[in-house]
């Protein structure tokens, strides 16, 4: 097993070296005259329309995106505990699905939650 | 270094001609160079019928002059795209606006390593493998956030927010239409899966199909769920400043990652590989053209949704109908292991539409009060 996640390992290798080499091409062409290289003021002053951009991009974003990753990650690590179950159930049986069903009910307390505090509204 | 003898003898090799194509440093090297030229020529093919079949569907032509029936579009763009000035704002983050690409692409290459071309043709038969795929493919997600931060544009930014948002809500739908599957299968590996569907999963798993289909296409950002590159609220959302070969590479890592959830899906729901008299790998490609063109029919059909809606439309629709999917799946497969699927298929089909038409109707947006 460990020596198939040697060739993920080698193939993820040569995956990154490849991008590298598709976005280093365009500089090494620029170098032998081949891709134009002419930049100015304008040209290289962030895009908007027809104005010139005012004030800071990089700015604190809005907050609403914070609850919902707090409900992705909850639901997303019960999720994590339902794929070894999934793949054993039929050896598990009827009990280890109530189980789940304990399991998942507990994080759904906390959506239905979530859902009636209106967290899941987007404004 | 471990000697290659030892990795030779603990590889499982279960390829149809056994030991195929050959030993350890074989199969690697044969499976990169096929993975790579495999992606690239078929996201040109894409390219192509997405470009054609758009253009077929809204009554034009479509790119028809480079070559014969303009097969020769997409090689002309690559090359236009290549001698391309390559320009970046002097406000721009720099480092992060150049790995922004990388980031995105290489997760997207990853994906096909575990993805079935035929019995035991892959280049590496994880037992963890949909697992690995619903892993990996979530990191792209981070260079597509580099390129919106990097770029230092508020259109940029606000697609790449935008992006990060609707990936965080439909992986939720996403996993859990997988677990119905995995259920059925009763294992995580990919070829197992493939090999486990005598009838595809599609029949067993309509709802689920469903399910997966419509948060894949989200995830990828493809109409009618395109918002973070919505052309007339956000100019391009998160490659506004990107150019030449690096703009490239984002339209690559688009076309590429539609075809990587087309070979999902295939691979999920739609038995694979298999089928009767082509040769396997060509079943394969097969299914993945019909799935991409029923993702360029959706696009063309379909307006694109609200922000609001798109958020709503995970939480509220997709999530509890997966949720609820799986635990009629597991019952199913407690209750009824041995039943004729036939009598399985028609419950679930009728399931599937129950579920549907009384969840539609409870669906409101903002309990059916919309602030603005």
């Amino acid at each position: 097993m460990l020596a198939n996640y040697g060739l993920i390992g080698l193939f993820f290798i040569i995956v990154v070296l490849f991008s590298l080499v598709m976005v280093v091409t365009p500089i090494v062409l620029r170098y032998l005259k081949i891709v134009p290289n002419n930049p100015n003021p304008i040209k290289n002053s962030i895009f908007e329309c027809g104005m010139e951009t005012t004030g800071k991009t990089w700015v604190q974003f809005n907050f609403h995106y914070y609850f919902y990753a707090l409900v992705f990650l909850a639901i997303d690590v019960l999720v994590v505990f339902l794929y070894p179950w999934a793949t054993q159930l039929r050896e598990l049986g009827l009990f280890s699905f109530f189980v789940v069903l304990i399991l998942v009910f507990i994080v759904l307390v906390g959506y239905i939650y979530a859902w009636k505090k209106k967290v899941l509204e987007w404004k | 270094m471990a000697t290659p003898d030892l990795l030779i003898r603990t590889l499982p090799m279960q390829a149809v001609p056994p030991d195929w194509p050959g030993g350890y440093w074989w199969h690697w090297l044969f499976f990169t160079v096929v993975l790579i030229a495999f992606v690239l020529t078929m996201v040109m093919a894409v390219i192509y019928v997405e470009r054609r079949g758009l253009g077929r569907m809204q009554s034009r032509l479509g790119p028809n002059r480079t070559g014969p029936f303009g097969l020769l579009q997409p090689v002309a763009d690559a090359v236009k795209v290549l001698l391309k000035e390559n320009i970046v704002p002097d406000k721009a983050d720099k480092l992060v606006h150049w790995l922004a690409p990388v980031i995105a692409f290489a997760p997207v290459l990853m994906i096909f390593a575990v993805v079935p071309f035929q019995n035991g043709a892959l280049l590496a038969d994880l037992n963890i493998g949909i697992l690995y795929v619903v892993a990996i493919s979530s990191v792209a997600t981070v260079g597509v956030f580099m390129a919106g931060w990097g770029s230092s544009n508020k259109y940029s930014l606000l697609g790449a927010m935008r992006n990060v948002a609707a990936v965080v809500s439909y992986e939720m739908p996403l996993v859990l239409a997988v677990v119905g599957v995995v259920l059925v299968a009763g294992s995580l590996s990919m070829n197992q899966i493939v090999l486990a569907q005598d009838l595809p999963f599609i029949l067993f798993q309509p709802l689920g199909f469903l399910i997966f289909f419509a948060a894949g296409c989200a995830e990828i950002n493809r109409s009618p769920f395109d918002l973070m590159e919505a052309d007339q609220e956000l100019v391009a959302g998160f490659h506004t400043e990107y150019s030449g070969m690096k703009f490239a590479m984002f339209y690559l890592v688009e076309y590429a990652e539609a075809i990587a959830i087309a070979a999902i899906i295939t691979t999920l729901f739609l038995g694979g590989w298999r089928g009767p008299l082509l040769p396997p790998w060509l079943w394969f490609i097969v299914k993945i053209f019909v799935v991409f063109f029923i993702m360029v029919w959706t696009r063309s059909t379909f307006p694109r949704v609200r922000i609001d809606q798109l958020m709503a439309f995970a939480w509220k629709f997709l999530f509890p109908l997966a949720l609820i999917n799986l635990f009629i799946t597991a019952i199913q497969v407690l209750i009824w292991p041995d039943a004729l699927p036939w009598i399985l298929i028609i419950v679930n089909f009728a399931i599937m539409g129950i579920l549907i038409l009384l969840w539609s109707k409870l669906f409101k947006l903002g309990w059916g009060r919309l602030e603005v």
